[in-house]
């Protein structure tokens, strides 16, 4: 029993890191995603380009890869180890790497979610727009108070999906030595010398990932009361 | 003077073909115009470009008296100007467009509820200038102001419920509509801005038959009021008995215009000829 709640203790604490994680992604990827949607719907061809291009690359490559490039950047561009940028920011090196995590993180899931918004957005009937137009509504009125949340209806299922998939991605943090959930279950897994930790382990991710379906749900049921 | 004038529209699409080829007409207050034609003929065109969803290359367009377009003194216009030369119009699309987050009535009140938050904005402005109030006088007449006009909306909602004989489908959603009752919802959103002219874009073509006459009845009633109307449509016994005036185009041109009478029991060109034994055929 004692062993069972220090290893639970434990998880607890990889579980903390994996929700910062998660949370911190979420809040900062949707909003970058929205932006980076505009800049690659952008009728000014050089930004559409490089938005598209960024797009390419990020979708293009492996997130573990872009964690430790991100981990390298200091290093690679200015010259300097990672203890001196800890040092200069005030941060102990545990925490920097977490902040490359989640750089690295939000810029990932940005791209991803970017191109959801696009596709929410351009699938949206341009007979709406035109509508809107008729009836001298502004870009602004057309865009919050007619497309908009169209949009987020559209958007709903492939955003969810996206975000249960974060949930599970958080396990590459431990890259950079990250004690998120799994790297927590699998430390105790090689102290303990039992494999319950990975179960128990497996059932947090199941029941957090069970608690946003149930969200999502929620929302998709909210905005039933109209169809198409 | 002409209560709208068009003269000389043109207008090439960017893959160099010619939509609209020297277009010339005029419309007298009341009067209904329906413009007929083979698809392609360039008929939406022209009135998507008299409601300024899209620009012509060039061109005059006069109505009641005021320049709205004229291409030889400028052809952009900036997003408010565009909103301001739009408003003189209302547009019934042939696939309804009606925003399906919205109920009937939402539907019909958010232009004119939006509009009068604008109004409500300059008239803040206005009374601010006004040194002789203060700011208790303003914002009571201010307060009057908006009750006033949003019981003139209410009130006017209602009264094209009842025109469209929807009153009882208020706080239906355009999905729980047939699309004969999707169109009048369109028709009463577009009313509710007071255009000074009704314009049509096949208004019936995405409907079944059998529900297209009960929005022809809805086009006729707005006809006996004295609604000035350009209407487009493939519906020729309605164009028929509805319209003084009657445009036949044919690639990018008027072919031929006149009365109703002139254009089906003695039509001169060839190809209105072809066109009606086409349809005749039917």
């Amino acid at each position: 029993m004692n062993q069972f709640l220090l290893i639970m203790e434990e998880l607890l604490q990889g579980f903390g890191n994996t929700l910062l994680l998660f949370a911190v992604t979420l809040v900062l990827s949707l909003p970058l995603g929205l932006l980076i949607a505009f800049g690659s719907m952008s009728k000014i061809k050089p930004i559409k380009y490089v938005a598209k291009t960024f797009v390419w690359i990020i979708r293009g490559s492996p997130l573990m890869l872009q964690i430790l490039l991100v981990s390298f950047i200091p290093t690679l561009i200015f010259g300097i180890g990672n203890k001196q940028v800890a040092t200069f920011f005030g941060l102990t090196i545990g925490d920097l790497l977490f902040v490359f995590v989640v750089i690295a993180f939000v810029i990932n899931y940005a791209c991803y979610f970017s191109e959801i918004f696009r596709g929410g957005i351009e699938g949206v009937n341009k007979g709406q727009y035109e509508a809107g137009k008729v009836l001298g509504m502004t870009k602004n009125q057309i865009f919050f108070k007619v497309v908009l949340l169209q949009v987020v209806k559209k958007v709903l299922a492939p955003t969810s999906n996206e975000v249960i998939t974060l949930v599970k991605d958080t396990a590459l943090a431990q890259i950079l030595g990250v004690i998120d959930l799994l790297n927590a279950a699998n430390h105790a897994v090689n102290s303990y010398v039992v494999l319950t930790p990975l179960i128990y382990a497996a059932i947090f991710y199941l029941l957090f990932n069970g608690l946003l379906t149930l969200l999502f749900g929620f929302f998709e049921k909210k905005l039933s009361f109209y169809k198409e | 003077m002409a209560y709208l004038q068009i003269k000389d529209f043109n207008k090439t699409f960017n893959d160099g073909f010619k939509v609209l080829c020297d277009i010339n007409f005029e419309l007298e207050k009341g009067q209904i115009l329906s413009i007929i034609g083979h698809s392609g003929s360039g008929k939406t065109t022209l009135l998507r470009c008299i409601n300024f969803l899209a620009d012509i290359d060039s061109g005059v367009m006069v109505l009641d008296g005021e320049t709205l377009v004229d291409t030889s003194i400028s052809k952009k216009f900036s997003e408010s100007q565009l909103r301001e030369k739009r408003l003189n119009f209302g547009l019934v699309f042939q696939s309804f467009n009606l925003f399906p987050q919205y109920n009937v009535k939402q539907n019909i009140t958010l232009a004119p509820t939006l509009l009068l938050k604008k109004n409500v904005k300059t008239l803040k402005a206005e009374l601010k200038a006004d040194k002789s109030l203060g700011l208790k006088a303003r914002r009571e007449i201010i307060k009057k102001y908006k009750q006033d006009e949003k019981e003139r909306i209410e009130k006017e909602v209602v009264k094209l419920l009842e025109k469209t004989g929807l009153l009882d489908k208020e706080n239906s959603y355009p999905c729980e509509l047939s699309g004969g009752q999707c169109q009048r919802v369109a028709i009463a959103r577009a009313l509710a801005l007071k255009p000074k002219i009704l314009c049509f874009d096949e208004p019936t073509s995405a409907l079944d038959p059998e529900l297209t006459s009960e929005v022809l009845k809805v086009i006729k009633s707005l006809s006996d009021e004295g609604r000035t109307m350009i209407i487009v449509t493939h519906e020729m016994g309605f164009a028929k008995t509805v319209s003084d005036k009657i445009i036949f185009m044919a690639d990018g041109r008027i072919e031929e215009s006149g009365s109703p009478e002139q254009i089906f029991s003695h039509p001169k060109s060839e190809k209105l000829k072809a066109f009606l034994s086409n349809i005749d055929d039917k």
